[in-house]
């Protein structure tokens, strides 16, 4: 059983937006997709350690507001260079309208 | 105002001597640099993407440089094909350099594959391999100006003056680049493009060297087989005749202007520009706002200037005004070393690592 940690209530992510989140000495980015889902990845590029909650969501990637990598949130894989070392993904969910991470 | 003679000599601009570890034992490369503060839902409008206005100017670009280029060859042997070559050489030698400098950072374009396409053809058009770069110019923008870090710095000191102004007729570069593509081909890389392009990365790299290496050469044998310069004039030869706006603009970016600070605003130039120039450029003269948020398109960056232009030096209002601060401080560079032009904050800007821009910390002489 993971252990979920609360991050915030649902509505203080926009759809197709990302937010950072700092838990036990770790950084995080929390998504949530055009349909309202939320996803959670390690929260800095695996290029140079940019916090890539900063960039920008499109569709189902973050693209890395230094050097505009790009990585599917939703899957962690890297898909455009510079950033070429897949992102950790970590479980999300909702409940009561509150989103939480298993980290 | 000689410009004969420097008193001191160059600094190691190289990615892999002293200089580099000094930028790492002080805590310049990789390190936390300055952004204004922009709402993040401002930053979301600026930042998204569309096809509309890079389609646009993708479509102009191209049809201007197939009408242009077919009237010089029309007009081939008469005085009235002048005036077609010098528009398509600086449609061919200097646009050339901003469409690879936006579609490199995949802003240009909401598709990728728009933006991948018109980067491989401006990369073949400004003679630079398409892999490579893409991981020399990640690391400008990492390090922008650092010395031992950075691989695109334009103007080393002491500045080299004469050469400086070669570079408005592609020369020596041309050649350079040129001989770095060949080089690329034979799938050799120098020390510093080891240094910052991955080793998965260099098949491609040699793969596009090859293919740009033989498209220039079919240009040449087309012209020796032809007896007839109209091949070089269209394929390559824009990169010598055709590349003074390239230089012209570039030259701005950062010229003159601090080195080993982590803040933009002071060594990045903002330049406000005529219309034409800035659609050739696609409004790279808006270089401080490029730099602090790259992920910030083109078509974006007036806006963006106008949202945070209280936090940046006050903007050179002309080419003009820009060439004559920063001729004036590369001769001063000459004789003087660690001399820069210092930009001031306006009192309503935040300063940010004020201790890298005093004279006390610029290096004074070379590292040992």
């Amino acid at each position: 059983m993971p252990d979920w940690v609360d991050v915030c209530a649902e509505d203080e992510i926009e759809e197709e937006d990302v937010i950072r989140f700092d838990h036990d000495g770790r950084t995080f980015a929390v998504y949530r997709d055009e349909t309202g889902a939320v996803f959670c990845t390690d929260g800095l590029c695996t290029h140079e350690q940019v916090h890539l909650a900063d960039g920008l969501v499109l569709d189902d990637t973050i693209e890395c507001p230094r050097h505009n990598g790009r990585f599917n949130y939703k899957t962690g894989a890297a898909l455009r260079t510079p950033a070429c070392v897949a992102l950790a993904t970590y479980p999300a969910r909702i409940v009561a309208g509150r989103i939480e991470v298993a980290v | 105002m000689a410009l004969a003679g420097t008193t001191y000599p160059k600094r190691d601009y190289s990615l892999t001597g002293p200089e580099r570890e000094r930028a790492i034992a002080r805590g310049l490369a990789s390190a936390e640099w300055y952004h204004s503060d922009v709402p993040r839902k401002e930053m979301k409008t600026l930042m998204k993407r569309s096809d509309g206005p890079a389609l646009r100017d993708t479509v102009l670009w191209l049809a201007l440089l197939a009408a242009t280029g077919a009237g010089g060859v029309a007009l081939w042997g008469s005085w009235w094909a002048v005036p077609f070559w010098l528009a398509y050489g600086v449609l061919y030698g200097s646009a050339c350099d901003s469409r690879w400098h936006e579609c490199g950072h995949g802003t240009a374009f909401r598709t990728d594959w728009m933006n991948d396409w018109v980067y491989i053809l401006a990369s073949f058009m400004v003679m630079r391999n398409p892999v490579s770069w893409r991981w020399s110019h990640a690391r400008h923008h990492t390090d922008t100006i650092i010395v031992g870090r950075d691989p695109e710095i334009a103007v080393m000191r002491p500045p080299e003056i004469a050469r400086t102004a070669l570079a408005f007729i592609g020369l020596p570069d041309v050649f350079r680049h040129f001989a770095v593509l060949w080089r690329n081909a034979l799938g050799r890389f120098g020390p510093d493009e080891r240094d910052y392009i991955p080793e998965a990365e260099r098949p491609r790299a040699i793969f596009w060297a090859r293919i740009f290496v033989a498209i220039h050469l079919a240009a040449v044998l087309a012209a020796l087989l032809s007896w007839s310069l109209i091949p070089l004039m269209l394929v390559g030869g824009p990169r010598i005749y055709g590349t003074w706006h390239m230089v012209l603009t570039g030259l701005l970016q950062h010229g003159g202007l601090a080195e080993d600070v982590l803040d933009h605003r002071l060594n990045s130039r903002t330049v406000l520009m005529n219309p034409v120039s800035r659609w050739i450029y696609w409004n790279m003269n808006y270089h401080v706002e490029h730099h602090m948020f790259p992920m910030v398109p083109y078509h974006a960056l007036p806006r963006l200037h106008a949202l945070i232009r209280h936090d940046l030096p006050p903007a050179n209002r002309s080419m003009a005004e820009a060439y004559g601060e920063m001729i004036r401080a590369l001769v001063r560079q000459r004789r003087e070393k660690g001399y820069y032009l210092r930009r001031t904050l306006p009192p309503t800007a935040r300063p940010y690592r004020e201790d890298l821009h005093d004279d006390a910390s610029v290096p004074r002489t070379p590292a040992a």
